[in-house]
């Protein structure tokens, strides 16, 4: 392991230390024992079924988080993630159980529909702000509320199967050629046990791929660097010849089409659902904003972020029986959430300084003393005068 | 040492002289009239007397009251240099604290409860923002997420083994605020005698305009709860801190300029913490203004009012009155959500819309603003036809009604927006 | 006389000696993460005079300036006012013992009055009522009794710089400051305001105040100044008492230790080849005037024309206009083409180069390492991409030759930006402008707030250029700048261009005249 890379473990590592210090303190003042019902979390999650159902929770988790990555690089927040793949798998699981096609095209086919939905939804956002100068993140979220309004109506209304009983609103479950197979077989191929029950869903190739995709698009393209750019410094994106409109629609497309994914992993490959209803996990695009704060908006961070969530929430869900509340999980990723962002914000501002530093020092600079005299600009990342609007936040 | 040449044109040019109807008093009033004429026609079209009662007035005011603290909470926070994402996150420990207190200790002791439960996220959130420098909006969002988190644990310790209560509700406050009806105006009583209740009588009438107006009137001066009278308080309150005290100014400072204001010797992180303590405070009584409403705390209460409070602060270009009139919009519309035929009431505000877009129309042809004609007929004609086509919407449509109008009301309201000229930038000791 | 050492505690010169010591700065050492500011300042000043502190950019003026305002605390030494030591932990203290700044870059907030910008922190009033008509009357008082007249109501934003610097230092009066600091006042002001900036501060010192401020502009310096204290490299090397005994040489000598650079062009290159021109260009501010009023003019291959006036008469929007970020109307011609409809991404591609007037603000993205700054602009352009990918080799073997050629001082192309100097950072900008080969090259500031070893280098780029066929437009608040490399001087005010002058025969003086409106014409 580099020692880059142990340094920047320790931003977070502190953060996760802090943070089971919160928790124990909740725990105390709740009247329990922290150390036993953190030895419990572990007994939890100390076994091959436990890692499995995490990564399988995990993975709408990370694609919720690289969703508003691509807009939180570009300064462009969408917090409407939530509404967004609400309405992006109510859809795809209608029209994905109303087709029938061969596997090959049934499955891009869910895909298309839930990121155009996804993507269309966010679009309103990204045209009233270049239109009329809306602010975002209000934006977003107002048409969270609105999706989730739109989706229960389409669904009662619309899309509900009608032949399965009226009781409980849901769609029709799509055939065998929109669902992917679990990997078990590919897994136990090279030898590895799951167990008896245990099913390691198709999704997760889909998710690493969306991640190297992330990767690629933002670190090697053109647009990933205008991207880049646009949130790093707008104006400078601006007079570089960056249309800022263009970026803000194209971007919250994206942002929006992946958001659409989020709810694919249950629709297409958890045996439970293959169907979109009442039942159906809400709040995954929220949650995803800590995760993609939590990996700092890259690609691996995002996984990790999404496996330590995916391990909090599997972890605290049996205290129950030590009478130990499970909500302490909440309180744990909620605090390890707000202290890894104060973490990273201190660990970049220490970075920074030391990197001005070694620049001064390596170049022997003639002028050492020129230091932070008003107009030399050295030494703050934000330069001399921070007047950084977030793109797509002027309201 | 006169540096600039005074541009002379500037100098003897005569003031501009305006027609009566461009003078912005008359053009506020005149617009006043046609918004009344419009919602009492559309009252009349549509045969639904409620589009414009007391009753609907008096829930409206209700229902806006914690939208419009979130909006103040907004507006002192962002006036002091902080982008506040994060009411949502202290309007829920504004919750949980008043859900507590008000049931231990009663009504009052709710609204306290909230007010503290929301400055401890307020200071949270000031100690991320302020004194780490962590981008405004991560760490709101951050304080979003752990809020629901801290009042779930809480509920859960404290309402889970008592008569009434639940992990998601609280058993119920123990007694009841109290209201207010203004005397003579809406018949409230004076010492001891009920007064006669003037604008009822003129609500009943049904005539044109005027008991629409009345109805306005009757709705927001009778059985008013007292802490919504508290928040409409808080208005004049929060408006005569920040414009009319030396502590007004620096707060302001700390938002428009904050070196300048640290060039002086002011302390930039103290105006910034006690932005966002007064913030949270402000956030936190929201939150207690909707446990009073529901008389319990209940789990996700909150529904979005934070975030719907920023946008009316937008709406209102981030002045006081403007932010009260965008939570009243708001109100309204939810108000009429909870009516007793909600779907009918939505579609009246359609037809309201419609004609209200005529009016518009008929101004722009006025005024010979010939481009905009076209995309103007398109939308008045596209909502005459929702009118007429849709069909009364159900409840789930009925429940997005607020935060469409809200969308709306942001989206066609004041485009020159004044943010603060320096909120949401990490300020430290040496920045210019 | 000069003494070549710091001299704090020696008797002073034949000037000095009748007034007290006002300020005393002992041994002042001052570090920021990385570099020494300050490395054992000594300053005295005396009550009643004029005090000029020279130095080169980045020589440590400003912060020793700060320290003495208490806006950040000294490492080490000791301050001395009136006498007494003093510890100054916010500029409140310095505020309490007479002390006031003008800062360099104006702190007042756009959006506020002038008489909130000027009463804060010191509020007329109670506690919970603060009293404007109190406000109002002590500023009309003051501008009656020092004659610097300001509308209390306007809002700062409405203000031109001269009446800015006119608040900053009513604020100063207002707290009733004895000491007056100024950081680079002249910067922003025409040959005429500096004589009444001047005029004015003297009537102050005649009252018995003491002023203090900070310059790099020599002629200026040994024409209003009763003492000089030189600094360079973040140390006192030089104590003058009495200006007249030095010559500007001398003073250079000690300011930079070799003569200062000039900006004088050699023989014309100038071709009748236009490479850009625009023809009646005019654009609208957001509050709907004509901030560029019909704007035409011509820049050939091989010239260097210089647009001269006061800050805020549409140089920037003339800048802006041509890149494509302001819209105008009126023709904008590239060697011949109509690019006015054409979008900044088109315009750059075909060869208008820039350098932006504020390079923090959208000449360079900080948080970027070197290659990725130096792809700023030409993102969409080989060797920095091919297609829709970056192309990381070729930009990173680019930007290595930018360092190289452009004598950019980095430890490496993958360090971000801002650990470079000022100096360094504006090198990084003029050299990936150049490389690009521009046809015509929009300079912006291009030496503003640089030491003065990068000035020397990029004003050899530019006369380079110049020879070898580039047409630039060179905007510049510094007017020997303007002079010296100009082939030909336009001057613009409010919006228009008002005169075309010989830069040959035009004086400081006269150009100043000319860019307040005062005189108007061609020469």
């Amino acid at each position: 392991m580099s020692r880059k890379f142990l340094r920047a473990l320790i931003a977070p590592v502190s953060a996760a230390v802090a943070a089971v210090v919160i928790s124990s303190i909740a725990l105390l003042i709740a009247g329990k024992d922290p150390i036993e019902a953190f030895r419990e979390m572990w007994k939890t999650i100390d076994s091959t079924q436990s890692v499995t159902i995490i990564i399988n929770n995990a993975v709408p988790l990370y694609i919720s988080g690289v969703a508003v990555a691509i807009g939180f690089k570009m300064n462009l927040f969408n917090i409407g993630s939530n509404g967004q793949y609400l309405l992006a798998a109510l859809i795809a699981g209608w029209a994905g159980a109303e087709v029938s096609l061969p596997p090959l095209l049934h499955v891009p086919f869910v895909f298309l529909v839930a990121m155009v939905v996804g993507g269309s939804w966010a679009l309103i956002a990204a045209i009233l702000n270049v239109t009329r100068n809306v602010n975002v993140v209000i934006s977003t979220i107002m048409l969270n509320y609105i999706a989730i309004g739109l989706s229960a109506f389409l669904l009662s209304e619309l899309f509900r199967d009608e032949e399965n009983g009226g009781l409980v609103a849901q769609t029709k479950e799509m055939p065998a050629s929109a669902q992917l197979p679990p990997l078990n077989a590919l897994f136990e191929w090279f030898g590895f046990n799951f167990g008896e029950g245990v099913e390691l869903y198709g999704f997760l190739p889909f998710a690493i791929a969306l991640g190297i995709g992330y990767y690629i698009l933002l670190n090697r393209s053109r647009f990933g660097y205008d991207l880049r750019l646009s949130g790093s410094n707008p104006e400078a994106a601006l007079s570089s010849g960056v249309n800022p409109k263009k970026m803000v629609l194209i971007t919250l497309f994206m942002s929006g089409a992946v958001a659409g994914m989020i709810g694919l992993p249950y629709l297409m490959a958890d045996p439970d659902f293959h169907k979109y209803g009442d039942a159906f996990p809400t709040g995954l695009g929220f949650t995803g904003l800590g995760i993609a704060l939590l990996g700092r908006n890259n690609p691996a961070g995002i996984a990790a972020a999404a496996i330590v969530w995916a391990t909090i929430e599997r972890a605290t869900q049996r205290l129950g029986p030590i009478g130990v509340p499970p909500e302490i999980g909440r309180i744990l990723a909620g605090s390890f959430l707000l202290v890894a962002v104060i973490a990273y914000e201190v660990a970049k501002r220490r970075n920074d300084a030391a990197a001005t530093a070694a620049a001064a020092q390596a170049t022997h600079d003639e002028r050492l003393a020129a230091g932070d005299d008003d107009d030399t600009g050295r030494g703050s990342p934000d330069g001399p005068t921070p007047t950084a609007t977030p793109a797509g936040g002027e309201r | 040492m006169s540096v600039i040449i005074p541009n002379e044109e500037e100098a003897n040019a005569d003031p501009v002289v305006r027609a009566w109807h461009e003078r912005p008093h008359w053009r506020i009033f005149l617009w006043t009239v046609v918004g009344v004429a419009v919602m009492s026609t559309a009252r009349l079209l549509s045969g639904n007397d409620d589009l414009t009662s007391s009753g609907t007035f008096g829930v409206a005011l209700r229902t806006a009251a914690p939208v419009a603290l979130a909006g103040l909470s907004g507006l002192v926070a962002e006036r002091s240099g902080t982008i506040n994402i994060g009411i949502e996150g202290m309007m829920v420990m504004g919750t949980i604290f008043a859900g507590w207190w008000g049931w231990e200790f009663g009504p009052w002791m709710a609204i306290v409860g909230g007010i503290f439960g929301g400055i401890l996220g307020g200071l949270l959130m000031s100690l991320a923002t302020t004194t780490f420098g962590v981008n405004h909006i991560v760490a709101g969002v951050a304080i979003n997420l752990l809020a629901p988190g801290v009042a779930r644990f809480m509920a859960n310790e404290l309402f889970t083994d008592v008569q009434g209560g639940s992990v998601t509700s609280s058993p119920g406050n123990s007694g009841d605020i109290g209201e207010f009806t203004v005397p003579f105006l809406s018949g409230g009583e004076l010492f001891g005698w009920t007064t006669p209740n003037i604008m009822e009588w003129l609500e009943d009438t049904g005539w044109f305009m005027i008991a629409d107006v009345a109805g306005f009137v009757l709705g927001v001066t009778s059985e008013v709860s007292w802490d919504v009278i508290l928040t409409v308080g808080l208005f004049f309150g929060i408006a005569y801190l920040l414009w009319s005290t030396p502590l007004g100014l620096r707060l302001r400072f700390a938002g428009e300029r904050p070196s300048a204001a640290d060039s002086l010797g002011v302390n930039v992180h103290l105006m910034r913490y006690t932005g966002m303590a007064i913030s949270g405070g402000l956030a936190g009584m929201g939150g207690a203004v909707l446990v009073l409403f529901a008389n319990r705390y209940q789990e996700d209460q909150v529904a979005g009012r934070g975030f719907l409070g920023l946008a009316t602060m937008i709406f209102g270009n981030w002045m006081p009155l403007g932010t009260a009139a965008g939570a009243g919009l708001f109100g309204y519309a939810q108000g009429i959500t909870l009516r007793t035929n909600p779907g009918e009431l939505v579609r009246a505000l359609v037809l309201a819309a419609a004609l209200g877009l005529l009016v518009v129309l008929a101004w722009i042809v006025y005024t010979q603003n010939w481009r905009a004609v076209v995309p103007m007929t398109a939308i008045t004609l596209v909502t005459f036809w929702a009118y007429f086509a849709a069909t009364e919407p159900n409840n789930q449509l009925v429940f997005v009604t607020p935060y469409v109008v809200t969308l709306i009301a942001v989206s066609v309201g004041a485009q020159r927006l004044r943010p603060p000229a320096e909120e949401g930038i990490p300020w430290f000791k040496g920045m210019q | 006389m000069v003494s070549s050492e710091a001299t704090g505690n020696e008797p002073p010169g034949e000037a000095g000696r009748e007034h007290p010591v006002a300020i005393q700065l002992t041994d002042i050492v001052k570090r920021f993460p990385g570099v020494i500011a300050n490395d054992g300042v000594n300053l005295t000043v005396r009550k009643g005079t004029i005090h000029a502190i020279v130095g080169e950019n980045g020589a440590g003026k400003s912060t020793l300036m700060k320290t003495l305002y208490g806006a950040h605390k000294p490492n080490e030494g000791t301050i001395t006012v009136d006498g007494e030591h003093r510890e100054f932990s916010s500029p409140k203290d310095a505020i309490a013992v007479g002390i006031g700044m003008v800062f360099q870059h104006f702190m007042l907030a756009d959006n506020l009055s002038v008489w909130e910008n000027i009463v804060l922190g010191d509020e007329p009033g109670r506690r919970f009522r603060l009293d404007v008509a109190e406000a109002h009357q002590r500023l009309e008082a003051l501008g009656e009794s020092f004659g610097l007249r300001v509308d209390p109501d306007a809002l700062i934003g409405s203000l031109g710089v001269g009446e800015k610097q006119r608040v900053e230092i009513l604020k100063v009066l207002y707290r009733g400051a004895s000491i007056l600091i100024l950081d680079e006042p002249t910067a922003v002001l025409v040959p005429q305001e500096v004589d009444e900036l001047f005029a004015s501060l003297r009537d102050l010192v005649s009252n018995d105040a003491t002023v203090i401020f900070i310059s790099h502009k020599l002629d200026e310096v040994l024409k209003h100044a009763d003492a000089i204290t030189v600094i360079r490299r973040g140390k006192t090397v030089g104590e003058v008492p009495d200006p007249s005994t030095v010559t500007p040489s001398e003073l250079a000598e000690l300011m930079v230790g070799s003569e200062l650079p000039t900006p004088e062009t050699r023989e014309s290159t100038v071709t009748d080849t236009p490479a850009l021109e625009l023809r009646h260009v005019t654009a609208r501010g957001d509050d709907g005037r004509d901030v560029l009023d019909d704007v035409s003019l011509t820049v050939h291959r091989g010239e260097i024309v210089g647009i001269a006036g006061v800050e805020g008469n549409g140089q920037s929007e003339l800048v802006n206009a041509i890149v494509g970020l302001h819209h105008a109307t009126g023709e904008i011609l590239l060697d011949g083409t109509d690019v006015s409809g054409w979008s900044t991404a088109e315009r750059r591609g075909r060869g208008i180069g820039y350098i932006a007037e504020d390079r923090g603000k959208d000449g360079l993205v900080m948080p970027f390492s070197l290659w990725e700054n130096a792809a700023l602009g030409h993102q969409r352009q080989e060797p920095y991409s091919k297609g829709p990918w970056i192309d990381r080799s070729g930009a990173r073997s680019q930007t290595a030759e930018i360092v190289d050629q452009f004598d950019v001082r980095t430890p490496g192309i993958d360090v971000p930006v801002f650990t470079l100097s000022g100096g360094n950072q504006q090198k990084l900008v003029v050299g990936r402008e150049m490389t690009s080969e521009p046809t015509a090259l929009l300079a912006a500031h291009p030496t503003r707030g640089v030491d003065v070893g990068a000035q020397a280098v990029i004003w050899d780029i530019l006369r380079n250029a110049r020879a070898e066929g580039l047409a630039t437009l060179l905007i510049s608040a510094d007017l020997e700048e303007l002079i010296g490399l100009s082939d030909r001087l336009l001057v613009m005010l409010r919006g228009g261009i008002v005169a075309e002058l010989d830069p040959t025969t035009v004086t400081p003086q006269d150009l100043g005249s000319y860019m307040t409106g005062a005189r108007a014409g061609t020469t």
